[in-house]
């Protein structure tokens, strides 16, 4: 993984000094563009959180925040129930990760490996599910959550990010497990593995990678989702469905503060895997 | 150490039938040589054996039990596979190794094992090295490192060569020669490519559409063919097959006489190129050459016997021009006679 990596960044450097100075130029005008897509409004946010109360009035900005304070941070995470609320979201996306691998992978592995009727269609109602707008199912599922016992539950929440995330986790498995050649597999057979065996010792081991990048998939859109976690519980609300109430009414620095606190973990878990993603995605060589 | 018996093995893709009925018996130690084009079936055969595939009837008896319908591992044997399958995520070593641990060797068996599968292999001095780190020759010295250290009662290969340079291919055969007969393994070998399988086989079956067309030593499937397609698959340059007519016992070739098999209405002349000598234009058989290609060991002469096809090959200091005549003697007891209808070989005459 290091090497082909370290060998990525070697050939793309010796494709881009070959390349003509002002092809170059549009090249590097146009990564600027990218990344400070990206950077600025999170950049904004920071500044907002930590700039003071005073900070976020002023105008024009400046680049480096003038009275750098914790406060506004602090005092937010001095909220009664933010706490809570954080664990909340943890169990969540925890449970999701879990629901999504233990469910998802198997049917990635089997849309790998074995043809069968209905294969397409199974793939296609797949994403299809995705394509159910959770508004309409809001009544209906918010009921049988209370009969069920399930509502207000970070359980509960959990089981309907797990049909959010499952579609990807599914797909994203199956691409994953294609990419492992058949005959990994059927060579730990001829040397007396069984099937189960041959998938633990062999398959698990290469497919490692592309499974913590869908377990961070998932765990990212438990921690975003905000409609059905809203709806489905009342006290114990995750961080985003708590700050979403809270925050209306709070002043804007405190919305910074909580804005910046929700980026925070999907930037660090996204750069922590950047190098799966890619693996994922099939730029990494195998 | 045991012997193969393939006892009617069909299998049917859907309405392909990939193998119609093939039988093969392969004995205790042998080293047997699945030989075909592409598409002949002889991989499909292969993994039958093997166990990764079902066939649809038939059975597969090693060592005189019938392991039609045991898992692969449970049939003791061994394969090294076309794309090496050596284990990325393992050193050189434990991908040695995983089959002995599999059957849960102990540890200093398996060290023991593995050395000196890699010592026979030439790989000892990588065996903390990750696959990544090797080249396709080293990875295929592991892959057939990791099949030898289990100490099989039967390899397999499956084209096992197939994806290395023509120069480390030649060494490797060589070398996979020496490394088997000192293993003493029964082995089936699988391959597209007659040199490979001339090289390295005691016996080669070649394979077509299915079927197996002929099972016999090396020099024997040579030299006597038993089908049109045989003759035309093996050799370099192929049989070739003039069309002749035979009237009382003898064909005409121009001045040549040659004695035939009345047997056939179609009957078609088989003729290995390094089998008829040049002579003058007059003597023999008639042959118009139009192309002359020096080979260094050899001249390849293409051109046309009674308007038909044919390749010759003269030796290095032949002098032969393009557009000559010359004449060809022949060897009647090393022609094949082919019939032209069923493409079968027909007794000698």
């Amino acid at each position: 993984m290091t090497t082909s990596a370290a060998e990525l960044k070697t050939t793309s450097t010796n494709r881009s000094m070959a390349l003509p100075s002002a092809r170059r130029l549009l090249l590097w005008t146009g990564l600027a563009v990218l990344i400070a897509w990206v950077l600025v409004p999170i950049y904004l946010v920071a500044l907002g959180a930590f700039g003071g109360r005073l900070g976020v009035f002023r105008w024009p900005k400046s680049i480096w925040p003038s009275d750098l304070s914790f406060a506004a941070m602090s005092q937010f995470l001095a909220i009664e129930g933010v706490f809570n609320a954080l664990v909340n979201s943890l169990i969540a996306a925890g449970l999701t990760v879990v629901f999504s691998i233990a469910l998802g992978a198997p049917a990635g592995y089997a849309l790998a490996r074995y043809t069968f009727r209905g294969q397409n269609a199974y793939r296609l109602l797949v994403l299809l599910t995705r394509a159910f707008p959770l508004a309409i199912l809001a009544l209906p599922l918010t009921v049988s959550f209370i009969r069920l016992g399930l509502y207000d539950t970070p359980f509960g929440v959990s089981l309907i990010h797990t049909v959010l995330a499952l579609p990807f986790a599914a797909l994203v498995t199956q691409s994953l497990f294609m990419g492992i050649p058949r005959e990994y597999e059927e060579a730990a057979w001829v040397f007396g593995c069984t099937r189960f065996q041959a998938f633990m010792k062999v398959v698990l081991p290469l497919a490692l990678p592309g499974l913590a990048a869908t377990a961070i998939f998932a765990f990212v859109i438990s921690w975003n989702e905000v409609f059905a976690a809203s709806i489905l519980t009342v006290r114990e609300r995750t961080l985003t469905a708590y700050l979403l109430r809270i925050l209306a009414e709070s002043p804007l620095h405190y919305r910074f503060a909580g804005g910046f606190i929700l980026i925070i973990p999907s930037v660090l878990f996204i750069f922590a895997v950047r190098r799966y993603l890619f693996a994922v995605w099939g730029i990494a060589s195998k | 150490m045991a012997d193969i018996v393939i006892d009617r093995v069909v299998k049917e893709f859907g309405s392909f039938q990939a193998l119609q009925e093939v039988s093969l018996t392969v004995n205790d130690g042998e080293f047997v040589a699945l030989l075909g084009p592409s598409g002949c079936g002889k991989t499909t055969l292969l993994r039958i054996i093997a166990g990764l595939e079902t066939q649809t009837s038939g059975r597969v008896v090693i060592g005189g039990q019938d392991v039609s319908d045991l898992a692969p591992r449970k049939r003791g044997l061994a394969m090294v596979f076309q794309n090496y399958a050596v284990f990325p995520h393992m050193t050189v070593f434990e991908n040695v190794a995983f089959g002995l641990r599999m059957q849960k060797a102990p540890q200093a068996e398996v060290k023991r094992k593995v050395e000196r599968a890699a010592a026979l292999l030439h790989i000892e001095s990588y065996l903390d090295r990750y696959p990544a780190k090797l080249s396709g020759g080293q990875r295929q010295r592991v892959a057939v490192a990791r099949a030898l250290a289990v100490e099989p009662a039967v390899l397999l290969m499956d084209e096992p060569l197939s994806n290395l340079d023509a120069l480390l291919r030649l060494e490797m055969r060589t070398e996979l020669k020496a490394v088997l007969r000192e293993a003493g393994t029964t082995t089936i070998y699988v391959t597209h490519d007659q040199t490979e399988a001339m090289g390295l086989a005691d016996r080669i079956a070649v394979m077509y559409g299915g079927k197996i067309e002929q099972i016999g030593a090396p020099l024997e499937i040579y030299a006597t063919p038993a089908t049109r397609f045989v003759g035309g698959f093996i050799g370099s340059p192929p049989m070739n097959f003039i069309k002749v007519r035979c009237s009382h016992g003898t064909a005409r070739i121009g001045d040549a006489a040659l004695p035939c098999p009345t047997a056939a209405e179609n009957l078609e002349l088989g003729l290995r190129g390094e089998d008829a000598s040049l002579g003058p234009s007059g003597s023999g058989i008639p042959f118009d050459v139009r192309v002359v290609e020096p080979m260094g060991s050899h001249l390849l002469l293409t051109g046309a016997i009674d308007g038909q096809l044919a390749r010759i090959v003269a030796p290095p200091t032949a002098i032969v021009n393009a557009g000559e005549r010359v004449g060809l003697t022949v060897d009647p007891a090393r022609v094949t006679w082919i019939d032209g209808t069923t493409g079968r070989a027909l007794a000698r005459a």
